[in-house]
């Protein structure tokens, strides 16, 4: 009997009329894509992009030269290079690099950091046109930190009570 | 002198201008149309970056395909490697000419139409089996044989399909086919109704014989990369590409123009009303009904292919011989019963 009714079902094409029944459902369905460079899905504020270093509000540079972030980094991205500073004597980086091919994005030295210096933006999008960019230097991230910081200390603020 | 140029080169070069460039526009958009639809079933969006809804897509695809090297492979045969897509592409051309797309708007109103179409189909297999003999590479000579087989396989059950259609027409005309479809039942008069196995088989054995999903394993991306035409780059990939979708959308015609009472209306019959040309095609019948039926058709190529998987190359001979062609022939009895006995009503025209 199951044989029979196996054999009808074939022939009647039973089986593949409920196939294209579910692929026409699927065709009026709202679609999942996102238009990325137009649409971009909603970033956590833990999220950790490209590095920076920031400043106080009076304009001074946090960064101490503890190298605790130096020492914490798996993969030995950060090389930092420290002199009491000529103006004041203050103990302050002469060199503070970032290696970016290097750099896995563990987020380990922004846990480490006692002045939350460096940090992790909310940036991904970025590229190099020419060997050697890679590695970003002091400069380059204190413009990091000074171009997006109103964006690192709301994301820090939010996050703040979970620390 | 003039009026023999006139009549005898530059009229039929103008006739095949105007269903070939039509044809061409409309593989162009068919296949945008074909990621679109598959784009959707998957959820996706498919493209729409090229022009307005990426409708330019297609056409940006053909500029690329157009500017890019014709490689020929190392000891292909140079002079078959180079026949093979006009091989393929001519008759997917040539058999739109005995196409009646309305009320006498056909090319060629030739007696043995249907004679001519089936060995027209038949030749485009010769353009596949060159291509993938001359491309001197193991895919192509596989894809070229799975091919071969398969096409002739269900040539037999497609050409004993429309042998149902032509016994209770009697005649092997194209328009006759139609006018002996033309009734006052609507779309009850058509031939899909006495033949609807028939009209099912025959229309999956259209889908086999233009190599489209689920009967694509010529082409069989996953096993034998891309088939016969694996070798092939640039405008003369893009020629196999256009025969490949002409065929199709002759196929989506051709079920049309068989099964589906061709330009006529599917309310013939039913309204008599008078009412002015521009809204009277709806139940008077016009080739505007030919190309929503075709349509209706070729978005059945690209619904199946979005649904279902590749058959495997035993079950697609199976199903071409012991399924297809037995039912096939039985029908041909049965329609000659119905003809007999006179079940079946045939219009004699408009």
């Amino acid at each position: 009997m199951s044989r029979i009714t196996h054999y009808f079902k074939s022939l009647l094409l039973v089986e593949l009329f409920q196939g294209m029944g579910l692929t026409i459902r699927y065709m009026f369905k709202p679609k999942y894509t996102v238009r990325y460079p137009m649409e971009h899905i909603p970033k956590s504020n833990r999220f950790r992009g490209l590095h920076a270093l920031r400043r106080y509000a009076n304009g001074e540079e946090r960064c101490i030269a503890c190298k605790l972030c130096e020492a914490v980094c798996p993969a030995l991205a950060i090389t930092i290079d420290s002199a009491p500073r000529e103006s004041d004597g203050q103990r302050r980086t002469t060199r503070y690099d970032i290696d970016l091919f290097k750099c896995i994005y563990c987020g380990f030295c922004e846990e480490s950091c006692p002045v939350d210096s460096i940090v992790e933006t909310h940036v991904h999008e970025y590229h190099f046109e020419h060997r050697g960019e890679n590695v970003v230097n002091k400069l380059q991230l204190l413009a990091i930190g000074d171009r997006f910081e109103q964006d690192i200390a709301a994301a820090r603020a939010q996050d703040a009570a979970f620390r | 002198m003039v009026d023999q140029l006139w009549t005898h080169l530059i009229l039929p070069v103008l006739y095949i201008l105007a269903i070939a460039v039509p044809l061409i526009l409309a593989v162009a958009m068919f296949v945008y149309w074909e990621r679109k639809v598959i784009g959707w079933m998957h959820v996706r969006m498919g493209p729409n970056k090229v022009g307005p809804l990426g409708m330019l897509q297609a056409f940006a695809d053909v500029v690329k395909l157009l500017i890019k090297e014709v490689i020929l492979p190392t000891n292909s045969s140079k002079f078959l490697y180079y026949l093979a897509p006009m091989l393929a592409l001519v008759p997917a051309f040539a058999a739109w000419a005995v196409v009646p797309f309305g009320e006498k708007m056909v090319l060629a109103n030739v007696n043995a139409g249907v004679l001519y179409l089936l060995a027209m189909t038949s030749m485009g297999v010769y353009g596949i089996i060159l291509a993938g003999w001359a491309s001197n590479s193991r895919y192509a000579l596989l894809g070229a044989m799975r091919a071969a087989a398969q096409v002739i396989s269900y040539e037999l059950a497609m050409g004993m399909s429309i042998v149902c259609v032509l016994v209770l027409t009697g005649s092997l005309n194209l328009t006759d086919i139609v006018h002996a479809q033309a009734g006052n039942k609507g779309f009850l008069d058509w031939y899909w109704l006495p033949l609807l196995p028939v009209f099912v088989i025959y229309f999956i054995s259209g889908v086999a014989e233009t190599n489209r999903a689920p009967f694509d394993v010529s082409e069989g991306e996953s096993e034998i990369v891309a088939g016969f035409h694996v070798e092939y780059s640039g405008s003369a990939f893009a020629i196999f590409f256009l025969a490949e979708y002409a065929n199709m959308i002759l196929v989506s015609f051709l079920a049309a123009i068989f099964f589906m009472g061709g330009w006529l209306s599917p309310l013939q019959g039913w309204i008599t009303a008078d009412a002015p040309r521009w809204i009277n095609w709806i139940w008077t019948g016009g080739f505007i009904w030919l190309f929503i039926k075709a349509f209706a058709f070729s978005f059945l190529f690209l619904w199946f292919r979005a649904s279902f998987p590749r058959y495997r190359y035993d079950q697609i001979m199976r199903l071409g011989w012991k399924v297809f062609i037995p039912i096939t022939i039985v029908w041909v009895f049965v329609a000659g019963l119905m003809k007999y006995y006179g079940l079946v009503t045939i219009g004699t025209g408009a």
